[in-house]
């Protein structure tokens, strides 16, 4: 191995990096919103890929019925809600459940974006609501059980999904074209365009969450409701909300990642699992709560990953998913653990 | 009253001649699950086997084995004690056909497999005498890319496959083709199906400078190890395998996988092939009739080895129903014998000759090298 290779091998590492990093912040988001280890963020994944698309061979996304078939169900589930007397609040279920997924619905039978930012728009519009949606439907019922119920639902809804998509798409993959198809050499490193766009338009989304949970109102409430619930309620923190807002985050951060990685690799229906594993890995590694160490670990998986495929290819995998057992040993000494009182 | 009791009885005992009259065949293929763009066309291509065999009804049972091992045996089992089946089509990939030998043989039940392995049929024993495969084998693939190989002076080559079975069977046969021609095999490395970047891998091998690059992947999986070629500038010759050749992989390979070269079962250049090849008329026959009913350009060679289990199947349903009744082990077991002594039954992919130690009966005709031109199959020679 020369210097040469190392460095591409690590420009490749950073790239898939950048991607294992949004999901990674995802799925500690929601996890620390919500307590759901959100499992089906893969299929998000694909989604997002698969819509785009069917978007640019000019067929009608078939994830658009999804999201209002989800739709019409969750208006059906409050409807049901309003006549137990519970307080719904009507402008937050109709935003989710009808004036997006009909927009993009609109949209996609009226318009028919041909131009790629126009596409790009559209697919997540049509994957953003369904976020909310899966809340609604399936976790928001079972809001108060502990992790281990809603880890559970998570995993039967990844099934139901990864199925759903089988039919969606079909067993074959699809690659959609580059956003960039610029090529340079700096350094003797050859670059493409789409790397950087990978990881500019990580960076970008990951600055824009900093700043949202920093310097927002919204995203001040987020963290209030992720250290403390009840302390949040008490404070007129909505918590439906809260989990309107982060699935609607993790729907969209999936969403883009599959439309960043498209380009890179052939997405199937069923891609998005490995990738969101990857994310998992990493979000482990900064033992789910923090964004900073998530991040720092998607690097670590990243060229752990790039250089692993050149020393030894048959063993990569193995690899990258037994770096989560030193981790969870070396985190299970350190810590102290408290039995969480639910 | 005494008359009418006969009358009832009589008709009741045709019935059930009728019923066991009927010839049975049990399908398990792979739709869903990581093997279904192999297994959709499969089971779209019962749809258009006969109804009707030698004046008899043929009833197919179809069932999804999801590209899972466990449920492959779970429906064969299912096949076999709940539907008393005469004969058992699939599976579509090696493992599951692997693990249904057991079934058939104990039930002395004959089985077509629709998988690639030679070892699915090799080296036929007291369990492997029930069991019968169409796909080519990957040594008669594997010879064929080492020929064009030496044929246009390829001296070293690098290999990059699945890290499972099929990248492993490939590498073993490839390398022993290899060894016959004279050919170097300077580097190998691995890949899963899901990966989303083979730059590790493929830096590796072009750094051993090789004249030539065999892809072993299934699908458009497969497109991946080329497209990284290809950003690295890599220029030499890139060798697939016939596990790419659906339209898919066109439509995903894109312009990265022109030129590229691969052994393949006639049926994909069926309309190319010259008039006199033996397989062109068989190999259309299918196609036509697969795209009449399911729309031009559907066909995949996949379909095309369910339509051959199909054929065997015609052929020694019609030579077993002058032995014995269906529904009983005589019939099975004449069924079985008739398999093994299928005699020129031309197919979508090859010429079929059953002999006691040969399973599958293709030879070289079940073969023709294509390359990729302006995006679509082209037959180069045989």
């Amino acid at each position: 191995m020369d210097a040469q290779i190392a460095l591409l091998l690590a420009q490749d590492g950073i790239v898939n990096g950048a991607i294992y990093a949004l999901l990674a912040l995802s799925l500690v988001l929601v996890f620390s919103v919500t307590r759901v280890i959100f499992v089906p963020q893969g299929e998000l994944v694909a989604f997002g890929a698969l819509t785009l698309a069917a978007l640019q061979l000019g067929k009608f996304p078939p994830t658009i019925w999804l999201a209002l078939a989800m739709g019409v169900l969750a208006i059906g589930v409050d409807l049901r809600r309003a006549l137990n007397g519970d307080q719904i609040s009507w402008r937050n279920t109709l935003l989710w459940s009808t004036l997006l997924p009909i927009s993009a619905c609109a949209w996609a039978t009226f318009a028919r974006p041909t131009s790629l930012p126009a596409q790009v728009a559209l697919t997540l519009l049509i994957c953003t609501p369904l976020g909310p949606l899966l809340w609604r439907l399936a976790f928001r019922p079972i809001a108060d059980a502990s992790v281990l119920v809603l880890l559970i639902v998570s995993v039967a809804l990844h099934g139901v999904l990864m199925g759903l998509g089988l039919w969606f798409f079909g067993a074959e993959g699809s690659r959609t074209p580059a956003f960039s198809d610029a090529r340079f050499t700096f350094a003797d490193l050859p670059f493409n365009g789409q790397s950087l766009v990978v990881v500019g338009v990580a960076s970008v989304l990951m600055l824009l969450m900093f700043f949202f949970f920093g310097r927002t109102m919204l995203g001040k409430a987020l963290r209030a409701t992720a250290m403390n619930r009840t302390g949040a309620r008490l404070m007129g923190i909505p918590t439906g909300l809260a989990g309107d807002l982060s699935f609607a985050m993790a729907a969209l951060i999936g969403a883009v990642s599959g439309l960043l990685i498209a380009p890179l690799t052939t997405v199937y229906y069923d891609t998005g699992f490995l990738i969101g594993l990857k994310g998992f890995v990493a979000a482990i590694l900064g033992a789910l709560v923090s964004y900073p160490l998530a991040v720092a670990g998607a690097l670590l998986v990243g060229l752990l990953e790039a250089y692993a495929s050149f020393w030894a290819s048959a063993f990569k995998e193995v690899i990258v998913f037994t770096l989560i057992i030193p981790v969870l040993w070396w985190r299970s000494v350190r810590t102290h653990h408290v039995e969480e009182d639910e | 009253m005494k008359w009418s009791k006969t009358l009832i009885a009589t008709a009741l005992a045709m019935a059930c001649v009728s019923v066991y009259a009927d010839i049975t065949v049990g399908v398990t293929v792979s739709a869903t699950g990581p093997a279904a763009s192999l297994g959709i066309p499969e089971k779209n291509t019962i749809e258009l086997m006969p109804k009707l065999i030698g004046g008899q009804k043929v009833n197919y049972i179809v069932l999804d084995d999801a590209s899972d091992t466990t449920t492959a045996v779970t429906n064969t089992r299912k096949l076999i004690t709940e539907h008393k089946v005469d004969v058992i089509l699939g599976s579509t990939i090696t493992p599951n056909s692997l693990a249904m030998i057991d079934l058939a043989a104990e039930s002395q039940t004959p089985m077509i497999s629709m998988a690639a392995s030679a070892r699915i049929v090799e080296p036929v024993d007291a369990k492997k005498r029930w069991v019968f495969k169409t796909p080519q084998n990957d040594i008669m693939m594997a010879l064929a890319i080492a020929q064009h190989m030496s044929a246009v002076g390829v001296k070293s080559v690098a290999f990059i496959g699945f890290a499972d079975a099929y990248g492993e069977g490939w590498l073993q046969e490839f390398q022993k083709a290899a060894g016959l021609k004279g050919i170097q095999v300077v580097g190998v490395e691995r890949y899963n199906r899901t990966d989303t970047s083979v730059t590790g891998q493929v830096l590796k091998l072009v750094s051993a400078r090789p004249d030539a690059i065999l892809v072993a992947g299934s699908g458009t999986p497969a497109a991946l190890p080329q497209k990284a070629l290809k950003e690295r500038g890599y220029t030499g010759k890139v060798y697939q395998t016939h596990g790419v050749a659906n339209n898919d992989f066109l439509r995903v390979g894109g312009k990265d996988v022109e030129d590229t070269v691969l052994p393949a079962g006639p049926m994909l250049v069926a309309a190319q092939l010259p008039a006199n090849h033996p397989v062109r008329k068989s190999a259309l026959d299918y196609v036509n009739a697969y795209e009449t009913k399911f729309g031009k350009g559907s066909v995949s060679t996949f379909g095309g080895h369910a339509w051959d289990a199909g054929v065997l199947m015609q052929r020694a349903v019609s030579e077993a129903l002058k032995k014995a009744q269906p529904g009983t082990p005589a019939f099975r077991g004449a069924l079985r014998d008739a398999l093994e002594g299928v005699k020129n039954a031309p197919g979508a992919h090859g010429i079929f000759n059953m002999t006691a130690g040969d399973h599958n009966g293709l030879d070289q005709r079940g073969r023709v090298m294509v390359t990729i031109s302006n995006g679509t199959w082209k037959y180069i020679g045989d």
